[in-house]
């Protein structure tokens, strides 16, 4: 059974994209590469992410991560900024109540798009 | 660059640019709306080229198969041949039965139609201006329940509609609209739950519309109602507001100014400062918020960051 069966499918995904954006958006760090996007547009991106990285129905592509990043990239966003985002997800997950390992995994796929994301 | 053919002219279209863009800035003009991929008032369709079907979300399957997008959002990504087709949009004619000054710049208008309209308070309609290609969101203030539509129009520097309402049409004269439509509505799904308003400015008039439709339906929740405006001459609608708090004892209203004395009730200072300080944890509030586009992105944020759920924030989608 795959995570996003196991925590219940989509509902749970909405449920993690709340948890996981509001502490995106509370991070001084990284905010900056989220002022003047649109929420609800920046939330289904995020669902889809979320949906991708917990095994459930995607279609994600590595061409579209990082096409979507590249503006960002030279911004400046880097290793840094990727780092605080896969701790964002990880304390998302434990507050979910997922445990070690099911994160570890999570986090392992999710860190498998960094070269798309920083364009490398 | 792709080309776009309009009425057997060639218009090239910048990366980035949508089809609406494009030909706004190539002088043609066609009807437009909330430029947000919502009210459908700038269906096109294309006769050649396939458009992306990103800029076909929200419309009818048959719609769709027949290759109708909306402009607004249609960034090209390949030479397109486009037409309007007026018969798409059914319009309806709606008989101007009130026009009366609510404060010093927003006019109340009442619409009778000779059919009832279809539609929920707080979606919104596309009023067109007669011989021209102007057309405007306006949301709705009543309940399909009386017997018209109600429009608040805020009187806009140099705007050319509302003007033309404030100023040229009179009693008896016939607008011309389409709509209504909108996801800004009141559903019952949880008649529990706690709602905050927050209105700016004829952003009102939707929530005015969803506060009553909420009663009627036996809402038993609090419902808290914040309406903003730069001074005390910018609110509206205060005694009928305060009529509603006394009469119900779960509803609170808030009037708040940013500049001079806060009415009865009320309170001065920055509207999101007011709402935060009142309702510091808003977890499990259903949230609806309306009027001018800035104010209202930032009100989402800060509601979501004070813990109301994504799917939980309601606002109005156009731009004025």
């Amino acid at each position: 059974m795959s995570l996003y069966e196991e925590l219940g499918g989509e509902a749970a995904v909405n449920a993690a994209v709340d948890i996981f954006y509001r502490r995106v958006l509370a991070d001084a760090y990284v905010i900056r590469f989220f002022e003047g996007v649109d929420m609800e547009k920046q939330a289904a991106k995020q669902k889809a992410f979320l949906t991708m990285v917990f095994g459930g129905p995607n279609n994600y592509t590595g061409k579209d991560m990082r096409e979507g990043h590249k503006h960002l990239v030279a911004q400046g966003l880097n290793d840094s900024h990727f780092e605080h985002i896969l701790a964002h997800l990880r304390s998302t997950l434990a507050e979910l109540g997922v445990g070690t390992d099911k994160i570890k995994e999570v986090i392992d796929i999710a860190d498998s798009v960094r070269a798309d994301v920083l364009d490398r | 660059m792709p080309i776009i053919t309009f009425e057997e002219n060639d218009y090239d279209c910048n990366q980035d640019e949508t089809i609406l863009e494009c030909l706004t800035r190539h002088g043609q003009t066609i009807p437009s709306g909330c430029q947000s991929g919502v009210c459908q008032t700038c269906i096109t369709k294309a006769v050649k080229g396939v458009p992306p079907a990103d800029a076909q979300q929200g419309l009818k399957d048959t719609l769709v198969a027949q290759n109708y997008f909306l402009a607004c959002v249609c960034k090209p990504t390949s030479d397109m041949e486009i037409a309007i087709d007026k018969s798409i949009s059914q319009d309806i004619a709606g008989t101007v039965v009130d026009k009366s000054c609510l404060n010093e710049s927003v006019m109340r208008i009442r619409l009778q139609t000779e059919q009832p309209v279809d539609y929920v308070a707080g979606q919104f309609i596309n009023v067109k201006q007669p011989n021209t290609d102007i057309t405007r969101s306006y949301s709705l203030a009543s309940l399909p329940s009386e017997d018209a539509l109600e429009l608040h129009i805020k009187r806009v520097p140099d705007g050319k509609m509302s003007g033309y309402l404030h100023d040229d049409v009179q009693l008896g004269d016939t607008l011309m609209f389409n709509g209504p439509s909108g996801e800004c509505f009141y559903t019952d799904s949880n008649i529990e739950q706690p709602l905050l308003l927050i209105a700016v400015g004829t952003g009102l008039a939707p929530l005015y519309g969803i506060l009553r439709d909420a009663l009627a339906h036996g809402h038993q929740g609090d419902i808290q109602i914040f309406h903003g405006s730069l001074a005390v001459q910018g609110l509206y609608y205060m005694d009928e507001l305060y009529a509603l708090a006394e009469k119900n004892e779960h509803v609170h209203y808030t009037p708040c100014v940013l500049h001079g004395d806060a009415p009865r009730d009320g309170q001065q200072g920055d509207i999101q400062q007011i709402v935060q300080q009142s309702i510091p944890d808003l977890k499990g509030w259903r949230v609806y918020i309306c009027g001018d586009p800035a104010i209202v992105k930032s009100l989402k944020q800060a509601s979501f960051m004070a813990g109301a759920g994504m799917s939980d924030i309601y606002s109005d989608p156009f731009e004025f």
